[in-house]
């Protein structure tokens, strides 16, 4: 028997189980910071690749930007199961939309998608989303925010380093900007974001989508790498002594 | 009449209902009355300024901050100036309750003239003033009484080398080249440090009033709590200069072709 509407039991469970002392458990948070923006000729997206759970860095090179059509890509921060999984499902049925279609995916039909199961769970799932694409009618770039409200814009910032990745944006960028262009401030919000947000860093990855082809460029950028010890550490053979030698087939 | 033995040979206490129903061991205490000591702590600011921004350049240093003063979400106070010179050369920035800077201002006048009438060649430069105001804040914080604000501390020291310092509601202290509060430490400080620390050389005026007035638009536009009305501070050997309001040109042309929020084309 199917009830109508939203079920929130679980939601009660939780209060439950809070109220007796067991706290619902630390999400890993990709912290983050993700971007896109329009250019002449299509989309940029970015991402950096730090993932934290609490002040701990769990994945020191995750990738964010995830794969939605051939055509379209989707930055996701906030809970990192949650954009995982989000995405994932819309990706795949973007692909069977797409068959049933006959016609290549919209950026529109996925964002329809992800804000449509995004409302339904109330901004319990926690995904905020930046999704760029070009499709039949052109290049797209939209936010998806973890309630349901999406945003139309052509550049935008999503995650903790959204403030110093969007101060670049206002200061930079301008319309029609060139390939090369777009990929350097695209770049350089990221950064922003990698050196002055304590829940972003490590590498910058960057997305370039137009009209004919999809470039992922994963560590385009590398400023965080680890430097070479300046000692070895390995101890020769015959430092320690051996009383007995025997092999082992 | 008090039934609870407890209380019996001790002194009556009007404070207390003597009829509410207590527990038998423990005694009926006098409810905690706030405003009993006719004075309040631990506060919540009132009317208060956004952020405060600082670089040093080559002359000296700069400070910026906005001319609004809001309470809560209403932009009460339009023509507030948050720069105040101390002395000859030092600049005050502040950020947060405009009440408690208001007696933070008055203090240091009174400071500033009191060191005049000793009239002894000491002046009192922006290390002077920072390590007073830092004692002041942490002093009021430990009280559990703080000024409610974040304060940027510019100026030339006696030695001719710039000062930028940082002192806030908690005590909490630091220097800088690069300063920011409040917003400005989330969207102005990204920018300064572009700005300021890739440089091998320091910033010439030009440079350092672009860079600021980039801060102060972006700030405009990202800033729910700010005004496109604010002033510069420029403190060098020659003295401390605070600018006539300035207003930032923006720009709204890139949502021109925009319709709807997600799927509508029309």
């Amino acid at each position: 028997m199917s009830k109508a509407g939203f079920d929130f039991s679980n939601v009660i469970r939780n209060g439950f189980l809070e109220a007796k002392g067991i706290p619902l458990p630390k999400a890993t948070s990709t912290g983050t910071t993700i971007v896109g923006c329009l250019f002449a000729d299509g989309v940029v997206l970015g991402a950096d690749t730090r993932a934290t759970s609490g002040p701990i860095v769990a994945d020191k090179n995750c990738e964010k930007i995830h794969f939605i059509s051939e055509n379209i890509r989707c930055c996701g921060a906030g809970t990192a199961a949650d954009t995982e999984f989000t995405t994932a499902m819309i990706s795949s049925n973007m692909e069977l939309h797409a068959l049933s279609t006959g016609r290549k995916p919209r950026v529109v039909t996925a964002m329809t998608m992800l804000k449509q199961l995004l409302f339904r769970y109330q901004g319990n799932i926690g995904a905020a989303l930046v999704l760029g694409g070009v499709d039949d009618t052109g290049p797209n770039l939209f936010t998806v925010a973890p309630h349901g409200s999406t945003d139309k814009l052509p550049y935008v910032t999503m995650g903790s380093g959204s403030l110093a990745a969007m101060a670049i944006f206002e200061t930079e960028w301008v319309a029609g900007l060139s390939r090369d262009a777009a990929i350097a401030l695209v770049s350089k919000a990221v950064q922003a974001g990698i050196f002055n947000d304590l829940g972003s860093g490590s590498n910058v990855d960057v997305c370039i989508i137009t009209k004919d082809r999809t470039d992922m460029l994963r560590n385009f950028l590398r400023p965080n790498e680890k430097v070479e010890k300046e000692r070895r550490y390995k101890f020769a053979r015959g430092t320690t002594d051996w009383k007995k030698d025997r092999e082992i087939v | 009449m008090d039934h609870h033995p407890t209380n019996w040979g001790r002194p009556r206490d009007d404070r207390v209902d003597p009829y509410g129903t207590f527990p038998i061991h423990a005694r009926p205490r006098p409810k905690e009355d706030a405003f009993g000591d006719a004075v309040k702590h631990t506060q919540q600011p009132i009317v208060t300024g956004s952020s405060v921004i600082g670089l040093k350049y080559k002359d000296g240093v700069m400070l910026a901050a906005d001319n609004l003063a809001s309470y809560g979400s209403l932009a009460r106070y339009k023509d507030v100036q948050r720069l105040h010179p101390v002395g000859t050369s030092t600049i005050l920035g502040a950020g947060g309750d405009m009440s408690d800077f208001q007696y933070i201002q008055h203090t240091l006048d009174s400071l500033i003239i009191e060191e005049f009438t000793y009239d002894d060649g000491n002046k009192l430069g922006p290390t002077e003033i920072y390590q007073y105001l830092s004692r002041i804040m942490y002093n009021r914080r430990s009280k559990m009484n703080p000024l409610w604000n974040s304060l940027v501390v510019g100026g030339i020291k006696s030695d001719g080398e710039s000062f930028l310092g940082y002192v806030d509601l908690l005590g909490t202290t630091y220097q800088s080249p690069t300063i920011a509060t409040g917003f400005g430490s989330y969207i102005a400080q990204p920018l300064l440090r572009n700005a300021v620390d890739e440089h091998p050389e320091p910033l010439t005026e030009e440079e350092a009033l672009s860079i600021i007035q980039k801060c102060m638009k972006t700030l405009f536009y990202r800033d729910a709590r700010s005004l496109n009305k604010y002033q510069v501070a420029k403190v060098t050997a020659e003295g401390v200069t605070i600018s006539d309001p300035i207003e930032a040109p923006t720009v709204w042309g890139f949502a021109e072709g925009i319709r709807g929020y997600g799927a509508q084309t029309q």
